[in-house]
């Protein structure tokens, strides 16, 4: 019996917070498309209550039965402004209450889908579904939505830039909170398995079990090992770790798709923290040798870290999605809370970290009087960032009502609280006014 | 069925005693045992085997709940698998 290994595994679950973050069943709904709007969600509810009736009961097994916590399960479903532009509603609310309905038997905490690819242009039930937002977010606990405003072979769409701004402004005088269920992406992934912006691409097998893994502290615990010694041994040690967790990863997943009898997708390589101490990416990289995170070299110790998760974890699972890379969401990590309270951490870092993290401005508050354009300059920004440098980036912000700069707003359990962010206040109105798209980037010439 | 049973707690007399005969009363064999200290208390690891047709997980992990609160050690119960993915190749 090899003690050290078990004691070793044992160790990463309960005192390094090791867990599965997430086991998202996607699952298509072309097949329910109906020109009656009534009876289309009546297919969505029946198939998604068929389909995913033992996703909780197989998940929760499987963290009986081997011991790993597994926060969230969740579902992914076909982005809805596809299969509601079939039938004849203004209004697609209901079928944002329908997921919640489905979702609420299921038991499953987040579902996801309610979202619109518009990249390049509208389709009719683009333009309604992103025109419900406001409403089925703020009326629905566990639906969550996305729209993808841009990508590298398109450009971006600056009229959904601007609209997008207006959208989360508006959701946020209804509720604040409901904020964090909307995400703004370029270059959005169709197999996802993290929210808000899960939705299940129109390429995808019918059904699908995709896994997202976690795993912050069982990083920095190794790397408190590693105390002084050369850079090369970070990026090692991190690779490492990384093929271990991942390894857990693959080995879930292949155990949940089998006992669910879905084909199982992807392993999303991703370090997603959560508000409790010692699990947190912000403290990985000060673990590397940074005062606090937005020091200098912060995004250097962040292109770093993200770079060693890929290469250890790519090995260690037979297919590899999502958004994959460090997440750094400010509400949801203790050490970038810390970060902004103190004033270490701005904006304009933080923008330049998601140049090189894997996703982009998550989970930041601004406080309430920020306009709808400048949060559509923000969108303009990380779109830019994304669509330039060919990787997946997104706007989760949260004009927090009522705040200003020092305030903070609460989300609650693993979502945790966030800081009211200052935001340069020179306005943008003009340039995001314009309208029309910024063409797609030149893919030579790479300086 | 092949699973790890870890106890974690202070030293006793006939710790060993309790737990491998509430594993024989489980119907669980054991075919591996070891013991060590971890951060100053006493860690034992055994490797349990049980025809999972007769035995079913759920009762030979509640068993050992019910020990653990019986003897106030911290008693484990993970399916072999998990230990090879995560550390082998």
């Amino acid at each position: 019996m090899e003690t050290k290994q078990i004691l070793d595994t044992i160790q990463m679950i309960s005192e390094e917070k090791l867990d599965i973050r997430t086991i998202t069943m996607g699952i298509s709904l072309f097949d329910c498309i109906d020109s009656d709007g009534e009876k289309a969600r009546q297919k969505i509810y029946e198939k998604l209550t068929t389909s995913a009736k033992d996703l909780v009961k197989v998940a929760d097994q499987i963290e009986s039965e081997y011991g790993i916590p597994i926060v969230n399960k969740r579902i992914s479903v076909t982005p809805i402004s596809m299969i509601a532009a079939a039938c004849h509603d203004d209004n697609y609310v209901a079928y944002a209450q329908t997921m919640e309905k489905a979702a609420e038997t299921l038991g499953v905490d987040l579902i996801g889908g309610f979202s619109a690819l518009v990249q390049k242009g509208y389709q009719s039930g683009d333009r309604k579904l992103i025109a419900s937002m406001p409403e089925a977010l703020s009326e629905t606990k566990r639906v969550c939505g996305s729209v993808n405003v841009g990508s590298t072979r398109a450009g971006i769409n600056m009229d959904a830039v601007r609209q997008m701004g207006r959208v989360v402004k508006d959701l946020s005088e209804i509720d604040p909170v409901s904020c964090m269920s909307l995400v703004v992406f370029a270059n959005a992934v169709e197999d996802n398995p993290f929210m808000a912006g899960a939705f299940h691409g129109v390429g995808e097998a019918d059904k699908v079990i995709n896994v997202g893994i976690s795993g912050p502290g069982v990083v920095k615990r190794a790397l408190e090992q590693v105390k002084g010694e050369s850079i090369d041994t970070v990026s090692e040690t991190i690779k490492k770790t990384a093929f271990k967790v991942t390894r857990m990863g693959q080995f879930v997943g292949n155990v949940a798709a089998k006992a669910l009898n879905v084909p199982f997708g992807i392993v999303d390589l991703s370090l997603a923290p959560t508000p409790s101490q010692g699990d947190s990416v912000a403290e990985i990289l000060e673990e590397i040798g940074l005062e606090s995170v937005g020091a200098p070299g912060t995004t250097a110790a962040l292109a770093l870290l993200n770079d060693a998760v890929k290469k250890g974890g790519v090995m260690a699972c037979e297919h590899v999605g999502g958004l994959s890379g460090a997440f750094i969401p400010v509400s949801e990590d203790s050490g970038m809370i810390k970060a902004v309270e103190h004033g270490n951490l701005n904006l304009e870092k933080l923008e330049a970290m998601t140049a090189v993290c894997s996703v982009g401005l998550d989970m930041v508050a601004v406080p309430g009087d920020t306009t709808a354009e400048t949060i559509s300059g923000m969108i303009a920004d990380e779109a830019a960032i994304g669509v330039i440098n060919n990787k997946t980036t997104a706007v989760r912000v949260i004009p927090a009502k009522g705040k200003k700069v020092g305030e903070q707003i609460d989300f609650g359990g693993i979502f945790g609280y966030a800081p009211v962010m200052p935001v340069n206040t020179n306005s943008p109105a003009k340039f995001v006014t314009r309208g029309g798209r910024i063409p797609a980037p030149i893919h030579s010439f790479k300086n | 069925m092949k699973a790890v049973i870890t106890v974690i707690g202070h030293d006793q007399i006939g710790i060993v005693a309790t737990v491998s005969q509430r594993l024989a009363a489980l119907k669980v064999n054991i075919t591996d045992i070891s013991q060590t200290l971890m951060h100053g208390d006493f860690t034992m690891m055994l490797m349990g085997e049980w025809d999972d047709n007769d035995v079913k997980f759920e009762v030979v992990k509640q068993g050992l709940l019910d020990l653990a609160k019986e003897t106030g050690l911290s008693i484990n119960i993970q399916r072999q698998e998990l230990f090879d993915a995560i550390q082998k190749l």
